[in-house]
């Protein structure tokens, strides 16, 4: 079950929280300790504001171990708005014409829920966004 | 005083039409299809999913901060965990953890409403500044049971705060309860079991007719002088007799009326109801509510919109907005598998 | 530092070995290298293997094989770095060497996959990805490759049918390779109605699950001529790394960790690509031969699939790609793949290839990638 692995990664999973590099303002998720760019050590919590563009995706045919109640499921990478690439599920995609550098917006669903018996691990995926005129946070 | 400060609601994508699950069990000409189509859970949704999204919607309008929460309830039938509370995701989710009171109510379909009756008596108190009420539901039926035309998912969240930063404000609130068994379900079982007609006139009629009449004769008040109503919606039939009997009209109760499209949420079906209403209600604008919760008893409340409220209103979607995103599920044994109910044993 | 040769090389065929264990698979091909170099000296034996402890349920996998092949009490070390193990084992036994340690050192790369189900080598292989941020989130090494695909049709304005011409040229130089599993010519019409994977990713697109084991033995340059066969000289090897995660790279179709190998590795041998007289690459997938090619320099950005499609990679061409079958036609024995590439080159430079001799080959580069393009390690042999 790996539970405390997923604890671990609760801030990440269920809030997009990363790291802001204190140097050189990059932002990192998933979170890094120490800066790539400019080699800075201290870096700090940062909260992502979940709005994304898409950069590619797949529909996943054959799933991974433990995914095959939500298979065929689409994943990608998303370009968020404050910079980084990130690897995710795209959620409410099916029956969707995707298409690189649409608006994304970032959701918390169920990454895995395997089986009745086990835990279910819930954190971010990305979805169309729902209100195109949304106002920002 | 105490005021709803923030409200967010949630209705899953997919939907499935009632005419697939009746031709199903072979009953397309005979069956009585109470809604046209109904609300079903992605594969990666359940309460917990929905009810942070739901509890995102009502921070984004309220514009407090996630770390002045002090309670986070989540009323619902169908936790994902026997056992581990759903609210403790919610409020890590949203980020008002950890100085926060948490946990999960059950009380069939009126979860939510008593939810929303605790996080008033937190403000009321003094207790906590805010408190965060959810009703959410991905309503449980047993296949071939005639709640499978019905049972829906989705739900809404209130955040109740100081009345001074309002969007309504709370003016009064009653339940009214007694041990009547009209629908249960056991530990272990999958689906509720229900008692058909007893679900009707001693159940849902009189616990939501008393409730509704004691608020009413408590604060001088009749149907006319409420612009809107919302009561529980286990289909648009007993809505609206119940409506009828108290005098409100079909206008008082329309825009509330969400089980007309996506059929009844169960813990979520009156505050969602609720959450359609404040889409549109204007200043000043009095609002009517009542939910019903098998076991049973209803709890009502009275409330009175503020200008505050058109102000945020574009912050988060409106109901209207989760109503015109849907996809349909193709056919029957779709539905099955996305509600989990082919086990594979 | 001192020279280092190749003197002896020896594979199993690669296929579906449901008779043999991973143990018995290392053997056979230490015992073929031992016999092809005629040597009997073993100073030390490093096993490149990915995932003994996932598929097989045996870790201290050198220590298992060394006892097997008769070289107790030497030493023994399993060398890891995802799919680029293969790679990686050769260059710990060609620093080994070159740095005076051990002078007979035996490299095996082996991979025992069919002992478990499908499903159970989909998650192995996935843990060569970002455990938390990757493998996770239901994302499969396919689906991290075929997003790249996707990007990569995208920015250049290719389709999937484009990237036909790597998959028939991989069964083409197969049919030619006796050690080869999959050894049926197959046509764009085959590629085009290959069931999907990952979309656009299927499975003609993919390297397959086999078993198989190939071992090189090498030593100082300077004693080579005492081996049976004439002597490969190991002229670059490289090793460089990527972030992990896919998306953390400011460019994810610039596989830098390539690049960067391949970089170093002909800058020890004092070349350029154009010298390069055949190129096994790391063909897990289609879009990883593209990636690799213009990372290496053989191709400028977005125009590998010209190359392709120009019939320069086939035998007969200036750059011949997996001239016998690379990992898609020959079977990709994950921890074993490295190997492989290095034994065909070899055996390539010492004209020994049969129907799929690269004529007058004399140098030839072996690249293993493990990971999406996170950790590369790059071998230039010359004769």
């Amino acid at each position: 079950m790996e539970l405390p692995r997923y604890h671990r990664l609760r801030g990440p999973y269920y809030r997009l929280e990363g790291r802001a590099c204190p140097g050189c303002s990059r932002r990192f998720v998933p979170p890094r300790s120490v800066c790539p760019t400019c080699k800075s050590g201290g870096l700090r919590p940062f909260a992502f504001c979940g709005r994304a563009t898409l950069y590619s995706w797949s529909h996943v045919l054959q799933p991974a171990r433990g995914f095959a109640s939500m298979a065929p499921y689409t994943v990608g990478m998303v370009r968020l708005e404050e910079g980084p690439l990130v690897s995710a599920q795209l959620a409410d995609a099916d029956g969707v014409e995707l298409a690189v550098g649409m608006p994304l917006e970032m959701v918390t669903r169920k990454i895995r829920d395997a089986d009745e018996h086990g835990y279910i691990v819930y954190g971010y995926k990305f979805r169309p966004l729902l209100m195109a005129t949304r106002p920002r946070p | 005083m105490v005021g709803i400060v923030g409200y967010g609601a949630y209705v899953p994508r997919p939907r499935i039409d009632t005419l697939t699950i009746a031709s199903a069990w072979g009953r397309s000409v005979d069956a009585r299809l109470p809604v046209r189509e109904k609300s079903v859970p992605s594969a990666d949704e359940d309460t917990v999913t929905m009810a942070i999204e739901a509890a995102r919607g009502a921070l984004a309008r309220s514009r407090v901060a996630p770390s002045s929460i002090r309670a986070v309830w989540v009323g619902t039938e169908s936790k994902p965990y026997a056992v581990k509370p759903s609210s403790t995701i919610v409020a890590e989710a949203i980020g008002a953890v950890p100085w926060v009171s948490a946990a999960d109510l059950e009380f069939a379909c009126k979860a939510g409403s008593e939810a929303m009756q605790v996080a008033c008596a937190y403000v009321g108190s003094g207790m906590a500044s805010h408190a965060l009420a959810i009703g959410m539901d991905a309503a449980q039926s047993k296949p071939g049971d005639h709640l499978e035309f019905t049972a829906a998912a989705g739900g809404a969240a209130f955040l109740f705060g100081p009345a001074g930063d309002g969007l309504a404000h709370v003016e009064a609130s009653c339940s009214y309860v007694t041990d009547t068994p009209d629908f249960f379900r056991r530990q272990h079982m999958h689906y509720p079991e229900h008692g058909h007609r007893f679900t009707g006139e001693p159940s849902y009629f009189a616990h939501s007719l008393r409730a509704s009449r004691g608020l009413l004769e408590s604060l001088g008040r009749r149907p006319s002088d409420y612009r809107w109503a919302v009561f529980h919606q286990p289909n648009p039939k007993f809505t609206r007799k119940v409506a009828t009997e108290l005098g409100f009209t079909e206008a008082q109760i329309a825009p509330g009326t969400v089980v007309d499209h996506i059929g009844n949420t169960y813990s979520g079906a009156s505050l969602l109801g609720l959450a359609a209403i404040l889409d549109v209600a204007r200043a000043d604008d009095r609002i009517f509510f009542c939910s019903y919760g098998s076991g049973a008893g209803s709890d009502a409340f009275s409330f009175v919109a503020t200008s505050r409220l058109e102000a945020v209103r574009a912050e988060a979607p409106a109901v209207s907005d989760y109503l015109k995103r849907r996809h349909p599920i193709e056919d029957y044994g779709a539905y099955l598998r996305v509600s989990r109910a082919i086990r594979m044993l | 530092m001192r020279d280092v040769s190749v003197i002896g090389v020896g594979q199993t065929p690669v296929g579906e070995h449901w008779d043999r264990s991973l143990r018995d698979l290392a053997v056979e091909a230490i015992a073929e290298a031992r016999r092809d170099a005629g040597v009997d000296r073993v100073d030390a034996l490093y096993v490149g293997n990915m995932l003994s402890g996932e598929l097989a349920g045996q870790e201290n996998v050198a220590t298992l094989v060394a006892d097997a092949a008769g070289l107790l009490p030497k030493e023994a070390l399993k060398i890891e770095a995802a799919c680029a193990s293969g790679g990686a084992v050769l260059r710990a036994a060609y620093l080994a060497v070159a740095c005076g340690a051990h002078d007979y050192v035996l490299a095996v790369g082996v991979e025992k996959m069919t002992d478990v189900l499908t499903d159970g080598v989909t998650a192995a292989l996935a843990l060569a990805a970002d455990a938390d941020y990757e493998a996770a989130h239901g994302i499969t090494f396919a689906a991290l490759n075929a997003i790249l695909m996707r990007r990569y049709m995208h920015e250049h304005r290719a389709s999937h049918e484009d990237f036909a011409p790597f998959s028939i040229n991989a069964h083409r130089n197969a049919a030619l390779n006796p050690c080869a599993m999959y050894r049926q010519p197959i046509t764009l019409e085959d590629f085009i109605r290959s069931p999907i994977v990952a979309d656009p990713i299927n499975i003609l697109d993919s390297a397959g699950i086999s078993d198989g084991a190939a071992a090189l033995l090498v030593c100082p340059a300077s004693e080579a001529r005492r081996a049976r066969r004439p002597p490969v000289r190991i002229t670059g090897s490289a090793c460089a790394t990527d972030t992990l995660g896919l998306a953390e790279r400011t460019d994810p179709l610039v596989w830098q960790a390539v690049a960067d190998s391949a970089r170093l590795a002909c800058g020890q041998a004092k070349l350029k690509p154009k010298d390069i007289d055949l190129f096994e690459l790391h063909d897990a997938f289609t879009i990883v031969s593209v990636l690799s090619l213009e990372a290496c320099g053989f191709a400028d950005r977005g125009s590998a699939l010209k190359l392709a499609a120009e019939g320069r990679i086939a035998l007969e061409g200036d750059i011949p790609i997996c001239t016998l079958g690379g990992l898609k036609g020959r079977g990709h024995p994950v921890g074993a793949s490295g190997t492989y590439q290095l034994v065909e080159t070899a055996l390539q430079l010492r004209g020994e290839a049969g129907p799929a001799q690269v004529k007058g080959a004399s140098i030839g580069m072996a690249q293993s990638v493990g990971g999406s393009g996170s950790v590369a390690i790059t071998h230039i042999l010359q004769v």
